[in-house]
């Protein structure tokens, strides 16, 4: 095996905090090898070290070998001749890794013109094929747009090909598909296995995600607060994971929250009232006119949506950005209003009513919102965050009752009383989701929106709050309408799922029928989509055992 | 959070990490001492000439010396202070009592309204504070009021466009969506969410138009737009001193030096709170 | 890209016209007799009579205003009522000395600026970025009138090496003219040099922390190219609404520094006829100078989506 790239104890500090330590890992020309951990672990500053890009103040020990040659030795006048020529990277952002002031075709020339000095008409030529090479032909995306006229799987598409432009030996791939929707990731993966196999690239993969690594990586690398607990070969790793870190990744990855036992203890479903239900509801906005001549066709987020959910039950929306899925949920909690069809909180439009029928309509759904930064003003204490939607039962209760509640609520979600008189930014981002629930908690609602609540957060800390909320709902009976584009995180928590697409609901059905027996077209290819880790596992498996075996 | 630390070598130790600001509100904090000790006393009367002893250099009875009329520079200078003073704050009280509620509706409310009230922004950001005290002096006759109201007219579209910068960001913060969740009406929300997250954009911004109110000050009583004799002012002493510049060049000097420092002041110690407020920033060291 | 200017043209042309309105308004409407107020209290009654016969005060509000805006379309401002001579001559006359100074001190300010910006950029944390910091703080503070007076006490009276004021006019040949506006030029530009200097400064840095930049850098151009070529393109987008905004303090600077170098321009117009109380003049000179100030807005948003594509399709 011919080692192309090759991290010799990479020890990185910024500003005397050790962030690296004893990194070592090696990758053969034509090999894909992953790099996986949580938020922290430091697996990006180890791709910019590797590209001597690391911020302001880092310091690097160590040896980072290409074809044997120290990277970390050369000049900055050398890393420049390298950087792009030999290694070429692609980011995680892609709406933001793009100029927005330059065509996209004169950014993927610059490097051509740069390293292989192409003169502009030939660089720009190059440009056009490559934009092919990476699944933007001439038709759909010519060179002349800008950044800004892309969609986020196209921009990605870009950023590979810059990458690729002076066909370098090594590629690495930081979160390439993080920003990105399940089917465009599986398009941008299987784009970086084609190019990589055929130009016999060696490829860095770095991801959060296990499955994604599975599906992609040869060799595996696990690592945690900077160092590499294991590595090996995918299949085989995976199969005797030897490192209690490793093995808690995979298990909050496979995990599953315990359901409680037949339906959760909620009154005879049939002939009560359904705590929601939407008939046609329709939301659009105006769009900014294109032509001075005649007014844009409003733009349709929710196209005639119906449902309902009844008490305890627990009810998944799936799409990807831009859906209607957002949208939906913010109509629903009142925020916006629609512009046709009804809604109905307990029978009651939430819209219409007044008075003390508006807040029992409101106290009876409460919301969790994805970000666990934005979700708080970082002014109040917890005591006031979580007491906020007592404003609905202002004049019913009294303040000492109110300080009951919100010490039961935290209590509920695993905090103490003793943190209401903290501030929001003392709490980690798991800790905050569950500040959020509390706070939803607080008015003892019968349903919780739960709009992405988990998408922000690390495999395992996602366990615990899945568990959180599977358990909150088996003691209190609540319905949730938990809104993701994750169909892992939705399958483990919902019993029923309705599919969205283009502001409409495609499908929707029992959790396990819609997820194995897709039958609409676009829920098939959702599923198709989306990485799912022990599939991937066991075709790693096979093709290891092809090589190795007799 | 430096700043809430209240014992004294929090104090001692904030001031030493934060140099600039702490210049700042020291220079700040000496012209405003000059100008409200001026109110009860200054080393000299400033509305009685005294012909024989104009023109003085510095000396122990008069630090700044005399002008041609025989004044107390120094006098002259404490009593500038409190006319600057007093014309840039009542104009930063005018942009902020109306240009906050103004950018928080059109935040609050959008659509139409917004429309409306940012293009009326504009417009009157058209008109430099230079023109509408023209048009002030024009009809009601020169004075230190239209000073204060050209100026002050001048904020309210600065100090709009901040709120309602700011408001529309924290808008669709989730907390803000979490608050109408709750139930919660328009106005509690921009008093309990809102404007506690916008004071600090609104006391910087408060300070970089205190500090442009004193040059704008300057700049209108020099031309004869505002102070009036025998109110002292630092522009119309520059005005005085023109005529004398090549005979005592200190005259033109020491008003100078009093608006460069005093605004330099305002503007270390705008930098320094920015720098200290702004979470941006302290995110960028955590 | 059409669209986008079509837009922004209506939005000149209405903004125009509410801000002559808003002139009309406050000079004509809420003094209720303007003549009075030209004339002073001790006006004898004929005089006040003619004067309100010339000015059309008979005659409703809302038509003087359109006479008066249709007369402003094919050049006619009015006659000047202590100069007796067509106000629009003696715009013509006053304007080709504002006008030069202040585009004067706009190229000066901006070709010092913009380089200086981004050299303290690309020099940030080291001493030449805080010496130019330090010296930008300084002329942020300073008013540009009395830097005009030092440098007028410096170069002219002290060193004799330009006029200390006056304008001999374009006829005496070019280069005079300049001469007498240098000093002038350089006193409005300087302060408002460093300003813009800071801003360049702060945006590029701002810019320089884009994603983008580290996307340039990984295909191997050096900091200085990437500084050039991706990021101070994006760092001129902020530039530019100051640099709008400056033109409405470059303006008002304008007509102060004229004062210093009796400069005969339209800010010693405008001063002459507030002290004659001439409001006929002051009305025409107000919304000239307001027009430039909304024009300059106008070729500000222009500039934007030339450098900003992403403005165009709007």
């Amino acid at each position: 095996m011919s080692g192309l790239f090759a991290i010799e104890g990479l020890d990185v500090a910024i500003h005397g905090t050790p962030i690296l330590k004893g990194v070592s890992l090696e990758i053969a020309r034509g090999e894909t090898f992953g790099l996986v951990g949580e938020s922290g672990s430091g697996k990006s500053m180890t791709a910019l070290a590797a590209m001597q890009l690391l911020p302001h103040g880092a310091q690097a020990r160590g040896r980072i070998l290409l074809d044997g040659a120290d990277v970390l030795s050369l000049s900055e006048a050398a890393m420049c001749r390298l950087r792009g020529r030999r290694i070429g990277m692609v980011f995680q952002e892609p709406m933001t890794a793009l100029n927005p002031v330059k065509t996209i075709g004169e950014q993927i020339a610059e490097g051509l013109v740069l390293h292989l000095r192409l003169s502009r008409a030939d660089a720009m030529e190059r440009a056009r094929q490559l934009l092919d090479r990476v699944g933007l032909t001439r038709a759909k995306v010519a060179p002349e747009r800008f950044p800004h006229q892309l969609s986020g799987g196209q921009r990605q598409r870009v950023v590979i090909a810059m990458a690729i432009a002076c066909r370098p030996d090594l590629l690495i791939a930081d979160e390439p598909t993080t920003a990105l929707d399940v089917t465009i990731q599986a398009q941008i993966l299987s784009l970086i296995r084609e190019i990589a196999d055929t130009e016999k690239m060696g490829c860095l993969l770095i991801s959060h995600d296990l499955a994604v690594v599975a599906e992609m990586a040869d060799r595996v690398a696990i690592m945690k607060d900077g160092e590499i607990v294991e590595s090996g070969r995918t299949a085989a790793l995976f199969a005797n994971l030897q490192h209690p870190y490793s093995k808690a990744l995979m298990a909050a990855s496979n995990h599953v929250p315990k359901r409680p036992k037949g339906p959760p203890r909620t009154p005879a479903s049939h002939g009560t009232l359904p705590i929601l239900s939407v008939r046609e509801l329709v939301r659009s906005y105006p769009q900014p006119r294109r032509s001075i001549f005649r007014a844009a066709e409003p733009f349709i987020a929710v196209d005639k949506v119906s449902f309902e959910i009844r008490a305890g039950q627990s009810v998944g929306l799936v799409g990807e950005s831009g859906c209607g899925k957002s949208t939906l949920a913010r109509a629903l909690l009142g925020l916006e209003a629609p512009n046709g069809g009804t809604i109905e909180v307990l029978g009651q439009d939430p819209n219409a009513a007044r008075g003390a029928t508006r807040e029992a309509v409101h106290r009876a759904v409460q919301v969790v919102f994805q970000d666990p930064y934005g979700s708080f003003n970082p002014r109040h204490r917890i005591g006031r965050v979580v007491a906020e939607p007592l404003h609905l039962l202002r004049g019913e209760i009294s303040a000492r009752e109110m300080r009951e509640r919100v010490a039961e609520a935290l209590v509920e979600v695993g905090l103490s009383e003793a943190d209401m008189a903290k501030y929001p930014h003392e709490f980690s981002g798991g800790q905050r989701q569950r500040v959020a629930i509390a706070r939803a908690l607080v008015t003892r609602p019968k349903l919780i929106v739960a709009d992405e609540p988990v998408s922000a957060l690390d495999v395992s800390i996602r366990a615990q709050i899945l568990d959180l909320f599977a358990d909150l709902r088996a003691r209190h009976g609540l319905a949730y309408l938990f809104i993701s584009h994750d169909l892992s995180v939705v399958r483990a928590i919902t019993d029923d799922v309705m599919v969205m697409n283009g502001g409409k609901i495609v499908e929707r059905g029992k959790t396990a029928r819609v997820f194995d027996h897709p039958r609409h077209p676009y829920t098939r290819m959702l599923v198709a989509a989306a990485p799912r880790l022990a599939d991937a596992l066991a075709i790693r498996a096979a093709i290891e055992d092809e090589r190795t075996g007799p | 959070m430096a700043g809430r630390s209240s014992t004294r070598a929090g104090t001692i130790g904030f001031l030493r990490t934060h140099k600039a600001l702490a210049l700042g509100m020291a220079i700040v904090a000496l012209v405003l001492a000059a100008a409200l000790v001026s109110l009860v006393w200054t080393p000299y009367p400033i509305d009685v000439l005294s012909v024989p002893d104009r023109l003085q250099g510095s000396s122990l009875a008069h630090p700044f010396g005399t002008d041609q009329f025989g004044r107390d520079m120094l006098s002259m200078l404490m009593v500038g202070a409190r006319t600057s003073i007093a014309v840039a704050l009542v104009a930063v009280g005018i942009g902020i009592l109306v240009g906050v509620p103004l950018g928080l509706v059109a935040a609050a409310r959008g659509g139409w309204l917004d429309e409306g009230l940012m293009r009326a922004n504009d417009l009157v950001f058209a008109f430099p504070a230079l023109l509408s005290a023209v048009m002030i002096t024009a009809i009601l006759g020169p004075g230190a009021v239209n000073a204060i109201l050209a100026i002050g007219i001048f904020n309210i579209p600065v100090f709009a466009r901040v709120a309602r910068g700011g408001a529309l960001s924290l808008k669709s913060r989730e907390f803000v969506l979490a608050a109408r969740v709750a139930g919660k009406g328009e106005i509690r929300i921009i008093a309990e969410h809102i404007l506690p997250n916008i004071a600090n954009l609104l006391i910087v911004q408060g300070t970089i138009q205190f500090s442009l109110g004193i040059l704008a000050e300057a700049g209108l009583s020099y031309v004869g737009l505002g102070a009036q004799p025998p109110l002292a002012s630092w522009g119309r002493m520059l005005n005085e001193a023109q005529t004398m510049m090549a005979l005592a060049p200190s005259l033109a000097l020491y008003p100078g030096l009093a608006i460069v420092i005093t605004v330099l002041g305002l503007n270390l110690m705008g930098d320094g709170l920015r720098d200290l407020l702004d979470p941006r920033l302290k995110r960028r060291v955590a | 890209m059409l669209v986008y200017a079509a837009k922004r043209f209506a939005g000149l042309a209405a903004t125009l016209l509410v801000a002559t309105a808003l002139v009309f308004l406050v000079l004509e409407v809420i003094p209720g007799d303007p003549a009075q107020v030209m004339l002073g209290i001790n006006a004898q009654e004929d005089t006040l009579a003619a004067l309100r016969s010339q000015m059309g005060l008979d005659r409703p509000a809302w038509l003087r205003y359109l006479d008066w805006i249709t007369g402003f379309a094919s050049g006619d401002l009015g006659t000047s009522y202590t100069y007796s001579v067509p106000v629009a001559d003696l715009v013509a006359a006053r304007i080709t000395v504002s006008l030069p100074l202040a585009l004067l001190a706009l190229a000066l300010s901006t070709l010092i600026a913009i380089p200086v910006g981004v050299y303290a950029a690309s020099k940030r944390g080291h001493w030449q970025d805080s010496g130019i910091m330090a010296l930008t703080q300084v002329g942020i503070a300073i008013p540009n009138f009395w830097f005009a007076m030092l440098l007028v006490f410096v170069f002219a009276v002290t060193l004799r090496l330009v006029p200390s004021g006056g304008f001999p006019g374009w006829e005496a040949g070019i280069w005079p003219a300049l001469k007498a506006l240098m000093l002038p030029a350089v006193a409005l530009a300087l302060p408002q040099a460093a300003i813009l200097a800071r801003v360049m400064r702060s945006s590029l840095i701002d810019a320089l922390h884009e994603d983008y930049v580290r996307t340039a850098r990984a295909k191997g151009l050096t900091r200085t190219a990437v500084l050039w070529r991706h990021a101070v393109r994006n760092a001129l987008i902020p530039v530019l609404t100051i640099l709008g905004l400056q033109f409405s303090f470059l303006i008002a600077g304008t007509i102060i520094i004229e004062n210093v170098f009796y400069l005969p321009g339209l800010g010693r117009l405008i001063f002459q006829a507030i002290t004659q109380r001439d409001l006929i003049v002051v009305k025409s000179v107000v919304v000239l100078l307001v027009a430039s100030v909304i024009l300059v807005t106008f070729l500000v948003d222009l500039a934007y989506a030339l450098v900003d594509p992403r403005l165009r399709r709007h």
